[in-house]
């Protein structure tokens, strides 16, 4: 039981690491897509 | 069968249209016929050659090229060419994606998605729970033969047991945030609403997308631990040939896994490798096309021919590529959810004893004598087996 349970906790810091670390890669849309020139209002 | 009746759709949207016999066109003076568009509008294979081909040939035309402000290309021609994506097209911003400005890949792409992936990948799921509800109606629980022993043996050490989870429960979460994200639109929205849809479907992507990173660690990390204990090996046949012992009440010897369970290794390796990789084709869009360099190998290595699929398309527009990844990884993931489902049936309400395995990790003897019989002979006369006997 305990392994399940830190298994389950790691999917959850796996998670909020790779969210944090995709947001710095630069492939959301709006990075790729757009550019200083659009006005965009980005929801993170 | 199915499968490969999705996979050979899937794979025939990428083919060019098969040639037919060319309808009379003298009377539009070689334009499409009124046939020819009720034919598109009813669905039918429409050799669409006559159009696509169409695009001016000012090279093979002495004399035209310096016509016109497009050298000899005239303004049908040159939409024509917009249209199928042959016009040469420089973009001073997006990349090669921006050079596609007509793409009708994306109505094969919708029409399926909404049609047979939702429709037969809704059945084989329901058609799953079915089966199974109607096995343990007929065959019941598998239970232990005879008494327990209260001698339990690990099975499973701690970090098996993570790596099951880790994989296991991030499945799950992939599985549940990828149903809602295909079936949303029809079942959750007409009930709960739009904005209830819209929210969930946020958060689903959330999780979809960060959560993946977690299940490609878990298959790496199962893989590398049990892939030398899924070696198919003589002792598989003997349990194929007693179906297991599923039916009937014979307990055919195994090792640390049995052939079903090897199946199941084997299918979560390899369908799950397939989908992480479509899944970060999908997450880096346009960043690693897959398609066009599979299907070039396809045939080179004549698969392509051998499944009647002819000549695949080895070109294909970057959004014709993401097209067929998001559908390639629907189908293995709707496959893999069929097969993961009958694994926790087993490993839970179907077989007594079997969820300690992974539970706790220590099982009981008497199961692991009938289950895996061989596998605790070699624990029993391990030498730490046999200093916990001592």
């Amino acid at each position: 039981m305990k392994a399940m349970l830190t298994g389950f906790a790691a999917i959850l810091v796996i998670a909020v690491g790779a969210n944090f670390l995709l947001q710095q890669a630069g492939f959301a849309s709006h990075q790729k897509h757009s550019g200083s020139s659009v006005r965009l209002d980005v929801v993170h | 069968m199915r499968v490969l009746l999705w996979l050979l759709v899937c794979l025939t949207m990428a083919m060019p249209a098969t040639a037919q016999t060319t309808p009379d066109r003298t009377a539009t003076g070689g334009a499409q016929t009124l046939a020819d568009i009720m034919a598109r509008q009813n669905g039918e294979a429409v050799d669409d050659a006559f159009r696509r081909d169409n695009i001016g040939d000012p090279a093979g035309t002495p004399g035209v090229s310096h016509l016109g402000t497009r050298g000899g290309v005239s303004d049908p021609e040159f939409w024509r060419g917009l249209r199928y994506g042959s016009a040469d097209v420089t973009v001073s911003a997006g990349g090669e994606v921006a050079t596609v400005l007509v793409q009708d890949g994306g109505m094969k792409w919708l029409t399926f998605r909404a049609g047979p992936l939702r429709q037969y990948g809704g059945w084989l799921l329901m058609g799953t729970i079915a089966l199974l509800v109607v096995f343990y109606v007929l065959r019941g629980k598998i239970l232990i033969d005879g008494e327990k022993t209260g001698r339990t043996v690990t099975r499973f050490k701690a970090f098996e047991r993570f790596g099951h989870w880790l994989l296991a429960g991030s499945f799950i979460l992939l599985g549940i945030t990828g149903l809602f994200n295909l079936f949303g639109r029809i079942w959750i929205a007409p009930y709960l609403g739009k904005e209830a849809n819209a929210t969930l479907l946020e958060l689903g992507k959330w999780v979809h997308n960060n959560v993946a990173w977690a299940f490609i660690a878990g298959l790496v990390i199962i893989f590398v631990m049990w892939v030398i204990h899924n070696l198919p090996n003589r002792t598989d046949l003997v349990w194929i040939s007693q179906a297991g012992g599923i039916v009937g009440s014979k307990h055919p010897p195994a090792k640390k896994f049995n052939a079903g369970q090897k199946v199941i290794f084997w299918s979560v390796v390899l369908f799950g490798a397939s989908i992480s990789i479509t899944g970060l084709s999908l997450l880096f869009p346009y960043e690693l096309p897959l398609f066009a360099k599979s299907f070039a190998l396809a045939n080179d290595i004549g698969l392509s021919g051998l499944l009647g699929l002819g000549e695949l398309s080895e070109t294909l527009a970057p959004q014709e590529e993401m097209q067929l990844a998001q559908l390639w990884h629907a189908i293995l993931a709707f496959v893999l959810m069929a097969i993961i489902i009958a694994h926790i049936y087993i490993g839970s309400v179907g077989m007594e004893g079997a969820y300690d395995a992974m539970g706790s990790g220590e099982v009981d003897e008497a199961w692991a004598k009938q289950h895996h019989s061989i596998w605790l002979e070699e624990v029993q006369n391990s030498p730490s087996g046999k200093q916990a006997n001592d």
